[in-house]
């Protein structure tokens, strides 16, 4: 629309907004140290909340000069971004939703609006509609900023608790002298079951181990493709001169595999764990017994 | 028939016998030449009639494809003929990925973690197993 510039006014309403905010920023950021956001993150000092928002505050300003009300990758946010995405962090790690980081960042936007509404309020009805109009398209955008970084920060701990899953999820334990067990424990990928093929490999050789025990009690479900990797690591294992024992295979379990239709026949497979080793043991030749004290064995 | 690298056996790969097992050593690459040399030459040793093993040790041999995969099972199945087995030992990690993925289990073909354990596994009873004495014979 063109309205103000037949009206007389030179200056865009982006431009207005973006005056209005510097002049205003100490009132701000005192009423906005008083919203839900600041107040639930700095407890401990109102300064700080008023020296957080006037940050933020100086920020919009600077978007709103370079009339980019509506471009979240403008330069403005970027401060943004920092200040009060940490400060969205962690009302997030104290339990806060999405929505209700997104609502309490909403809730900055009346504070404002009163503020602008009084200034201009001298000014016509048309210029003060387009001006709270602009208010509340950056104060959108602010709100979509600060949404998108809880998001990236989401997927960065998701991405840094795969890798963690990965190191700490496979585990190759010695039973005996020359019997390595690796249990596994939660859903099988393509991923995990590489690492898992690779640690074994890697233990048999370092521990000269004669036998390797998987253990699949800690697997919820089979399905052909975990049947799969079990199969090739077996079938490697194999190749190096161990014997691979598949064990902890449960009644729901070997119903699946069995209505699967998936042919475990190459592979040697026990009920559990205890079975597995005592299998892997007799055939090493040694033997588990009970110990009788000096001969007077109970009859 | 020629590879890029020279073959460090000098187009021959050595297969010694101990006893009544035959022990070849691989190294490094083996190009289809040597190979070939290879195969027949075990072939010959095992028609001599005191042979009852061959023992392939495949501790240094770092890269694999399926040309060595057919390799070993062809003379598996060769020796399979003249009444000798053949034990592979020693198979690296990465090899036995590689022969996996290529899906070269080389289901015949029986395997040992070392060339002593292979030695062993051949030998059977006459030597003595590690985990000496079971229940029945302790006093």
């Amino acid at each position: 629309m063109s309205e103000q510039e037949a009206e007389g006014h030179q200056v865009a309403p982006a431009q207005e907004v973006g005056d209005f905010l510097r002049l205003r920023r100490e009132q701000i950021a005192q009423r906005w140290a008083d919203a839900a956001l600041f107040r639930t993150v700095f407890t401990v000092s109102r300064d700080e909340a008023v020296e957080a928002g006037r940050a933020v505050v100086e920020a919009l300003a600077a978007v709103a000069a370079a009339e980019r009300l509506e471009d979240p990758e403008a330069d403005g946010f970027n401060v943004v971004r920092d200040q009060l995405a940490r400060t969205a962090a962690s009302r997030s790690r104290a339990g806060s939703t999405n929505s209700q980081i997104s609502t309490e960042v909403d809730a900055l936007r009346p504070p404002v609006l009163e503020l602008l509404v009084a200034d201009l309020s001298a000014r016509g009805e048309e210029h003060v509609r387009e001006c709270t109009t602009a208010l509340t398209v950056l104060m959108g955008t602010l709100r979509m900023v600060v949404l998108e970084t809880l998001l990236t920060a989401g997927q960065e701990l998701i991405e840094r608790q795969r890798l963690q899953l990965l190191e700490v999820a496979t585990p190759v334990i010695k039973l005996w002298e020359g019997i390595v067990a690796v249990p596994l424990i939660g859903t099988l990928d393509s991923a995990r079951s590489q690492v898992v093929m690779e640690t074994l490999l890697d233990s048999i050789v370092e521990q000269h181990a004669r036998f390797a025990i998987l253990d699949i009690t800690g697997v919820p479900t089979v399905d052909s493709l975990v049947a799969q990797h079990l199969m090739k690591t077996v079938a490697a294992a194999r190749l190096m001169g161990a014997e691979c024992i598949v064990s902890g295979i449960r009644p729901a379990i070997a119903q699946t595999i069995v209505h699967l239709g998936i042919d475990l026949g190459t592979v040697m497979t026990r009920a559990s764990l205890a079975d597995a080793l005592a299998y892997a043991l007799r055939q090493q030749g040694a033997d588990i017994v009970a110990h009788v004290p000096d001969g007077a064995g109970p009859r | 028939m020629t590879g890029l690298s020279p073959s460090p056996y000098g187009g021959q790969v050595p297969v010694l016998r101990i006893g009544d097992v035959l022990l070849v050593t691989l190294q490094g690459d083996l190009h289809d030449g040597t190979a070939e040399q290879l195969q027949q030459d075990v072939s010959e040793a095992a028609a001599d009639s005191r042979v009852n093993g061959v023992v392939i040790d495949l501790s240094g041999v770092e890269i694999v494809d399926s040309f060595l995969g057919r390799v070993l099972a062809d003379i598996a199945a060769k020796t399979r003929l003249l009444a000798a087995e053949t034990v592979v030992a020693g198979m690296r990690p990465a090899v036995a990925i590689t022969l996996v993925e290529l899906g070269l289990t080389l289901p015949g073909l029986r395997t040992a973690l070392s060339t002593e354990e292979a030695l062993r596994l051949l030998g059977g009873a006459s030597i003595s197993p590690r985990y000496g004495r079971t229940r029945q014979e302790s006093p």
